[in-house]
């Protein structure tokens, strides 16, 4: 059969259209991009009634400082969330993937979202793309069965744990948590805590910086505290800032396009007359 | 040499009071030889909604068709323009879908959406999106973009002061890249009207 749907959006997965002819262009000496990564600092800790989840709020690409407060808290359901490290449109879309098929099991089972369905969706993924998929994660969550925290690898690889750090600031953060974890931490420690390893790597790792961000779950109960503490702030702003004379700009030509108002069709509230 | 750096390119957006401006350069190079001095990189999707790519320029075409052509999709299906966020969710999308043979652009997308709220976001060439308040920038102007943009911007900027702001960034930051420049395209987009210029700049 002729294949006329060649441009029709696809049902999922990759497409490797393209790979053919950029493994051309790398032949004839020309590099690739880099891709935008988290450089990250990330962590997670369990803490008397659950899972306290933190990050740092840098994105960079290769040196430059692309995003100075992104959000790499993800939201996986309701009672789960998950920290990610790596490339950037990884974390972002391994996380989007699991998050909408644990919202379509909620739908079907009607029960709350276990931590260990998270887990096991995540790393059947990652394990089955070989590490190419390249996101590294920190996944928390309370479920019936109690608070649980998990490490995901790139590769597959997966560690259940009462605290754990990942990314590039990952040394610096469990330098804290190797410190200072115990067990029955209170929910105040807990995010202290995880604010100061955060700290610790936005201050001593070069991948991570600006912001904290922090997650709590516990049963029944998730806040997101987005920019917990905001350390760094801008500093170098003059009040009035730069002003420009208008009409300063070397102007070649000038086109103003009116826009007109569309209407808006009312649909009448009551819609049965018709149906007769 | 970076892929990414054959062509050459500069892309900005900028938020303003109840408007965006999106400006890119004019362009066109095969490394450091200059093909045309005239050329188009910011896409139009709808009367709101526009779309710059830098990077490689054809696939910056390409990319281009396919989401003209998605959104034609779109609006026959919903009988309504695309928001901004449903837009960039899309691009990011179609582009994280050839993650392992990407297209090597990387999208600036700047639009009003409901209530003329001005939105603008930047992608990496895999689609992954980062959201801004102030500003976003690409190509390969975008190093000396970031530091123009972030010493000139001011929020809430009326339209007028806006198109000063964003010229004057774009113009400066050309002017520290051998491989984008000859002057620039400047969009600013308010509920009413579109006001599109071209800007003089060196030829150099």
């Amino acid at each position: 059969m002729a294949k006329v749907d060649a441009d029709l959006p696809l049902k999922g997965g990759f497409s490797f259209d393209l790979c053919r002819r950029n493994e051309m262009l790398v032949k004839k000496g020309a590099t690739l991009p880099g891709f935008r990564k988290t450089g990250t600092t990330i962590v997670g800790l369990v803490f008397q009634d659950g899972v306290v989840l933190g990050a740092d709020t840098r994105a960079t690409e290769g040196p430059i400082v692309a995003d100075k407060n992104c959000e790499k808290i993800h939201y996986m359901a309701p009672n789960i969330y998950c920290c990610g490290a790596g490339t950037a449109a990884d974390t972002e879309a391994v996380t989007d993937m699991v998050s909408s098929q644990l919202q379509l099991h909620r739908y079907a089972t009607g029960r709350e979202s276990r931590v260990v369905t998270a887990l096991t969706l995540l790393k059947s993924h990652l394990f089955s793309y070989q590490g190419y998929v390249s996101a590294a994660l920190v996944l928390g969550g309370v479920d019936v069965t109690g608070p649980h925290l998990h490490t995901v690898y790139p590769h597959g690889s997966t560690d259940t744990l009462p605290f754990a750090t990942m990314g590039s600031g990952s040394l610096a953060a469990m330098a804290v948590f190797e410190s200072k974890y115990r067990e029955g931490l209170t929910r105040e420690e807990g995010i202290s805590l995880v604010a100061e390893a955060i700290c610790s790597g936005i201050f001593n790792d070069l991948g991570s910086g600006s912001n904290v961000d922090v997650c709590v779950i516990t049963k029944g109960k998730t806040e997101y505290l987005r920019n917990h503490l905001l350390p760094n702030p801008r500093t170098y702003v003059s009040s009035k800032g730069y002003s420009f004379v208008k009409g300063h700009t070397e102007v070649l030509s000038t086109k103003i396009i009116p826009l007109t108002q569309k209407e808006k069709v009312e649909v009448a509230a009551e819609g049965d007359a018709m149906e007769e | 040499m970076s892929i990414f750096e054959y062509n050459g390119s500069a892309v900005v957006a900028m938020v303003g009071k109840n408007c965006f401006a999106i400006a890119s350069d004019r362009r066109l190079g095969v490394n450091l030889q200059t093909i045309a001095t005239d050329f188009q990189r910011i896409y139009k999707i709808h009367d709101k909604l526009y779309i710059g790519l830098s990077g490689l320029a054809t696939d910056a075409q390409t990319l281009y068709q396919r989401l003209v052509f998605r959104h034609k999709l779109y609006q026959l299906r919903e009988e309504r323009d695309m928001r901004p966020e449903t837009f960039a969710s899309l691009v990011s999308a179609i582009l994280y879908e050839k993650r392992f043979g990407p297209y090597f652009c990387q999208p600036v997308i700047a639009g009003l959406g409901d209530d003329n709220k001005p939105f603008i976001c930047t992608m990496d060439c895999i689609g992954a999106k980062e959201l801004a308040k102030d500003f976003v920038v690409s190509g390969t102007a975008s190093e000396s973009l970031y530091g123009a943009c972030e010493s000139m911007f001011k929020p809430d900027l009326e339209p007028d002061e806006l198109f000063e702001v964003v010229s004057q960034a774009l113009l400066a930051s050309v002017d520290r890249d051998c491989l984008s420049g000859w002057g620039g395209h400047v969009l600013i987009v308010t509920p009413t009207e579109v006001l599109e210029r071209t800007l003089k700049g060196r030829m150099d």
